[in-house]
C-alpha cells in the first residue's frame, strides 16, 4: 500500500467480493457520468445561441427513446440488486464451524470475550484463515462493529443480540471502529483487530492468565446468583433443569415451541415472564440490573457447557 | 436610476410600507420573501457550523473544539440545514412566490394559512435556536434512541419541539399548494399545460402532507419516552430502539424528495427557457415526479441494512430502492435531450442547471451504490454516505435553488443581478463543491466513519482537501449574497420578460402588481411554447 491508497486493504474473504461489486458499480457510474457530461458539453456548444431572435424547430418527442432509457437502466440496476444481495446473503450466514466469540459494547469501549476465558478491551486477536462468529450485546446505546479491512459492519443494539462473521485472509493489524454515533467519545471507541498465524494465536491464548474459561466463570455466577436453588440439575427444582437444554426445542406454556438459543436464554434471564416453559409457574424474578451483559454471556456459555454439543451458527444467525 | 418625474408603477413591494405591512401580509409574494430571509439566516447559521466542523477536521487530533462541542456542531449543522433550510428553501420561497403566478392565480388558496405557516417555521426555528444557544444538542440530526431518550444530557426536547412545530409549517404549505393547484388554475391551464415546476411542487406537497405527520408522531413518542419513560424505544423497559429508526426514516427518506423534487422542477424550467424548447418528454418528466413521490414512501428500510433488520426485509428494501432510480434517470436523460437542436444560452441560471445535472448525476449514481446490500454494509455510516447525500442536497438542491433565485431575481426585485459575477459564482461553487465532497467518497470507502471528532492519521490528506474545498465553496456562497443585495439598488432595471420565457409569471410586470395579473390570463398553449414569445421559427443546427 502506498501513502495515498484509494482502496482499503483486503483482509477477509468478503473483501474481494465487495471490491468486485464496487468495480462493477464504478464502471457503470463512470460510464453514465461521462455520457451525461459529454452529451451536455457537446450539445450545449453545438447548439449555442447564435442570435437573440432564434427560435428552434421543435422535434417530436420519442416514446421509443423514453422506453430505451428506462428499460436499460432498470436492467442494469437489477444486476446491481442481485449482486449486492448475494454478497449480503453470504455475510449473513456464518458457517457452522465458525469460532464463537462474544463482544460487549459500552460507552466507549469494546470488550471481547474468548471461550477460553481471555478477555480483551479494544483489541481482538483472531487466527488467520478461521471463520469467526461474534455474538454482540450492548450495555447502553446502539454501537456498530466495523472493520473496514474485512468490509463488514453490524450494529450492536441494546436489548438484543446481533451477530457478524468473517474469515481473515491476511495477517496484520486492522482498524476496529464504532460506526454508529454513541455519544461524547464516539470517535474514541476504536481498537485493533490482530490477525495472527494459528500457532502465534495458540501462544497468545496460553500466554494470558485467565480466571478460567467463559463457561467456568458462568458456573461461578450461576452459583453466586443462587440460580441453582431452583434450576436443579435433576429436574426436581421449582424451575426447569438446564441440563442439555441448549439447542433443544422447548414447549412453552402458551403452546408455542421455541429453540433454546442465545437470544432465548438471554431473554429468560432478563425478562423471565416473557416465555414460560410448559408445566412451570412464572416464579422467576428478573435479573435485569443484577447481571451485566458479560455476565449473561457467561451464563449462556455455562448452560451450553451442560450439553448437548453446542450448535454454532445455526438458528438465530439468519435473523441478524 | 428612477427619475422623480415618472411616478413608479404600483407593485407588491411599494403598495405598503412599514413593518406591519410585512408581518401581517397575506400576499404570497411577500410571504415568499419572509421565507427567503428566514431560510437564508438558517443557511448561514448551518454554514457556520459546517465551517467549524471542517476546521476541526484539518488535523487528526481533536484540537479546535472538544468532543462535546464537535458532536453538537454536526448535530446543529444537520438540524439547521435540513429542517430550517433545505425543506422550506425552494417550496416556501420560490414555490410560494411563483406557484400561484405560474398557474395564473391571484394568490394561494388560503393566504392566512400561508402566513401562519411562516410563523410556525419562525416559532419552530426559535425553539431550535434557543436550544442551540442554551447549550446545544448532541444526538445527530437523526435522534437515534436510546441515546436521545436516555443517555444524552443536551437540549433534545427543545430541539425536537422546534422540529415538531416547523413540521406543521411544512404540512400547511403542502396543503395550500395541493388545493391551489386543484382549484385556482387560470382558464385553459389544464394539468398537461402546467409548468413542470408546478408538477414537481404538487408531488412535493403530497409528501409534505402525508409524510410529515409521521415525524410529528415520532417526535411526540420521543418526548414521552424521554420525559415519562414509557418504554416504547428503551430496551430496558421492553421497548425497541430500532422501531424509532423505522418511524424516523419513514418520514426522513421521503423528506429527501421534499428537498430534491422542487429542485428538479426549477431545473426543468431553466433547461427549457435557456434552450428555448419544450422539455423533452414533458409528460414523462411530470409523471416521474409523481412516481418519485409515491415510491419514496416504500424505501425507508434501506437506511437500516445493518441495524438488525431482518435479511429478507433488507432484500425487499434494496429491491424497491432501485425503482426510485428510474424516474430520476428519466429526468436526467430528458433534460439532456432537451438541449438537442435547441438555442442554448449560457446565462447564469443555465450554468447552475448544468451544475445541478452533473452533481445530481453523481449523487444519484452513488445512490445506486448504497442501495446494493453488500456494498452498503461496508460504507453505511461512513463518509461515503456523507458525500452521497451532500451531492444530492448541496450539489442538487442548493445548485437548483441558486439557479432559480438568479432566474427569478428580476421578477422578484425588478432588478438584474450582475451577470459576470454571477457566472463566476456558479463556477466557484461547482469547483468548490467537488473539491469538498469528492474526497469524502474515497474517505468513506477507506473506512472513515461519520461523526468522528478524532480520526486516524492516514485519513488526513483527504480531509485537508475537503476543508480546502469548503473554503472555496464558502466564497462561492457569499458572492451571490453580496451581489444580490448590491443589485437591489444598483442592478439594471429588469423588463417584464428578460429571458424570453413562456411562464405566466413573465407576462406581468417586474416586480408584479399586488394581485399578480391586471387581467386574469387565459391559457391557450402548452407550457414552453416559445413561438408565443419569440419571433419566427428558424431551423437550428
Amino acid at each position: 500500500m502506498g501513502k495515498f491508497p484509494l482502496f482499503p486493504e483486503q483482509a477477509s474473504t468478503f473483501a474481494p467480493d465487495v471490491d468486485h461489486l464496487t468495480y462493477f458499480l464504478l464502471a457503470v457510474a463512470v460510464f453514465f457520468t461521462v455520457l451525461i457530461f459529454c452529451s451536455i458539453f457537446y450539445l450545449a456548444i453545438r447548439y449555442r445561441r447564435r442570435s437573440d431572435g432564434e427560435l428552434p424547430h421543435v422535434p417530436h418527442g420519442g416514446l421509443a427513446l423514453e422506453i430505451v432509457w428506462s428499460v436499460i437502466p432498470f436492467g442494469i440496476t437489477m444486476v446491481m440488486f442481485t449482486w449486492g444481495a448475494s454478497v449480503f446473503f453470504n455475510e449473513s450466514r456464518p458457517p457452522n464451524n465458525a469460532m464463537p466469540l462474544y463482544v460487549v459494547a459500552k460507552q466507549w469501549m469494546w470488550k471481547i470475550e474468548h471461550m477460553e476465558g481471555q478477555r480483551e478491551i479494544n483489541e481482538l486477536h483472531i487466527p488467520l484463515g478461521r471463520a469467526v462468529r461474534l455474538t454482540m450485546a450492548s450495555e447502553d446505546v446502539i454501537h456498530s462493529f466495523y472493520v473496514p479491512a474485512f468490509r463488514v459492519k453490524q450494529d450492536v443494539v441494546p436489548g438484543k443480540y446481533s451477530t457478524i462473521w468473517f474469515q481473515p485472509t491476511k495477517p496484520g493489524k486492522y482498524h476496529l471502529f464504532c460506526a454508529e454515533f454513541c455519544g461524547t467519545r464516539h470517535s474514541g471507541m476504536i481498537g485493533w483487530v490482530y490477525v495472527m498465524q494459528p500457532r502465534d494465536y495458540q501462544n497468545w491464548l496460553s500466554g494470558g492468565a485467565p480466571a478460567g474459561t467463559l463457561a467456568e466463570s458462568g458456573e461461578k455466577l450461576f452459583t453466586d446468583l443462587a440460580c441453582s436453588n431452583c434450576h436443579k440439575a435433576d429436574g426436581t427444582g421449582r424451575c426447569p433443569s438446564l441440563e442439555g437444554l441448549f439447542g433443544k426445542t422447548v414447549q412453552l406454556a402458551n403452546g408455542a415451541k421455541i429453540v433454546a438459543d442465545e437470544p432465548y436464554i438471554r431473554e429468560s434471564i432478563l425478562h423471565p415472564a416473557a416465555k414460560i416453559v410448559a408445566g412451570y409457574l412464572p416464579v422467576m424474578p428478573t435479573f435485569q440490573g443484577l447481571v451485566t451483559e458479560d455476565g449473561v454471556l457467561q451464563l449462556i456459555e455455562y448452560i451450553k457447557s451442560l450439553g448437548p454439543k453446542p450448535i454454532v451458527g445455526g438458528g438465530g444467525a439468519l435473523g441478524k | 436610476m428612477i427619475t422623480a418625474a415618472v411616478p413608479e408603477r404600483e407593485n407588491y413591494l411599494n403598495n405598503a410600507y412599514g413593518i406591519k405591512s410585512w408581518l401581517l401580509t397575506r400576499d404570497h409574494k411577500r410571504i415568499g420573501l419572509l421565507y427567503l430571509f428566514t431560510v437564508t439566516l438558517f443557511f448561514f447559521l448551518g454554514g457556520a457550523f459546517a465551517t467549524m466542523i471542517r476546521i476541526e477536521l484539518l488535523t487528526p487530533q481533536g484540537n479546535f473544539v472538544s468532543s462535546e462541542t464537535y458532536n453538537k456542531l454536526f448535530t446543529m449543522h444537520g438540524v439547521a440545514m435540513i429542517f430550517f433550510f433545505l425543506i422550506p428553501a425552494i417550496p416556501a420561497t420560490l414555490g410560494n412566490f411563483f406557484l400561484p403566478m405560474m398557474i395564473g392565480a391571484r394568490d394561494l388558496a388560503f393566504p392566512r394559512i400561508n402566513l401562519l405557516s411562516w410563523y410556525l417555521l419562525v416559532i419552530g426555528g426559535l425553539f431550535s435556536l434557543f436550544a442551540m444557544l442554551a447549550g446545544g444538542v448532541d444526538t445527530g440530526w437523526t435522534f437515534y434512541t436510546p441515546y436521545s431518550t436516555t443517555y444524552s444530557n443536551s437540549w433534545v426536547i427543545a430541539t425536537a419541539l422546534g422540529i415538531f412545530i416547523s413540521g406543521f409549517s411544512s404540512i400547511l404549505t403542502g396543503l395550500n399548494f395541493i388545493v391551489t393547484v386543484h382549484r385556482m388554475r387560470a382558464p385553459g391551464m389544464t394539468w398537461m399545460r402546467m409548468p413542470l415546476f408546478v408538477w414537481s411542487h404538487y408531488a412535493t406537497a403530497l409528501i409534505q402532507v402525508l409524510g410529515t405527520p409521521v415525524v410529528a408522531v415520532t417526535i411526540i413518542l420521543l418526548f414521552c419516552e424521554r420525559v415519562f419513560h414509557i418504554g416504547i424505544f428503551d430496551p430496558t423497559l421492553g421497548g425497541d430502539p430500532v422501531l424509532f429508526q423505522h418511524m424516523f426514516w419513514f418520514y426522513s427518506h421521503p423528506a429527501v424528495y421534499i428537498m430534491i423534487l422542487p429542485a428538479m422542477g426549477i431545473v426543468s424550467e431553466l433547461v427549457s427557457v435557456f434552450s428555448r424548447k419544450p422539455v423533452f418528454g414533458y409528460q414523462f418528466v411530470a409523471y416521474a415526479s409523481m412516481a418519485i413521490a409515491v415510491l419514496g414512501f416504500l424505501v425507508w428500510g434501506h437506511h437500516l441494512f445493518v441495524s438488525t433488520q431482518s435479511v429478507y426485509a433488507a432484500l425487499v428494501f434494496s429491491f424497491l430502492s432501485y425503482f426510485v432510480a428510474i424516474p430520476s434517470a428519466i429526468k436526467v436523460f430528458n433534460w439532456t435531450a432537451t438541449l438537442y437542436k435547441g438555442s442554448i444560452s449560457f446565462a447564469t441560471p443555465m450554468l447552475y442547471a448544468f451544475g445541478f445535472i452533473g452533481l445530481f448525476t453523481i449523487g444519484g449514481l452513488t445512490g445506486l451504490f448504497v442501495a446494493a446490500l453488500g456494498f452498503d454494509v461496508h460504507v453505511t455510516d461512513t463518509y461515503f454516505v456523507v458525500a452521497h447525500f451532500h451531492y444530492i442536497m448541496v450539489g442538487g438542491t442548493i445548485m437548483a435553488y441558486l439557479g432559480g433565485l438568479h432566474y427569478w431575481w428580476p421578477k422578484i426585485t425588478g432588478r438584474m443581478y450582475p451577470e459576470g459575477w454571477a457566472k463566476l459564482s456558479a463556477l466557484i461553487i461547482f469547483l468548490g463543491f467537488n473539491l469538498t465532497f469528492f474526497p469524502q467518497f474515497i474517505l468513506g470507502y477507506l473506512g472513515m466513519p461519520r461523526r468522528y471528532h478524532v480520526y486516524p492519521d492516514e485519513f488526513q490528506v483527504l480531509h485537508v482537501l475537503s476543508t480546502a474545498g469548503a473554503s472555496v465553496l464558502a466564497v462561492g456562497y457569499l458572492m451571490p449574497m453580496i451581489y444580490f443585495i448590491w443589485s437591489l439598488r444598483y442592478g439594471k432595471v429588469a423588463s417584464a420578460n428578460p429571458w424570453g420565457a413562456t411562464g405566466l409569471e413573465w407576462q406581468t410586470p417586474s416586480p408584479p402588481p399586488v394581485h399578480n395579473f391586471d387581467v386574469t390570463p387565459i391559457v391557450t398553449h402548452d407550457a414552453y411554447d416559445y413561438s408565443t414569445v419569440i419571433g419566427q421559427e428558424v431551423e437550428v443546427g
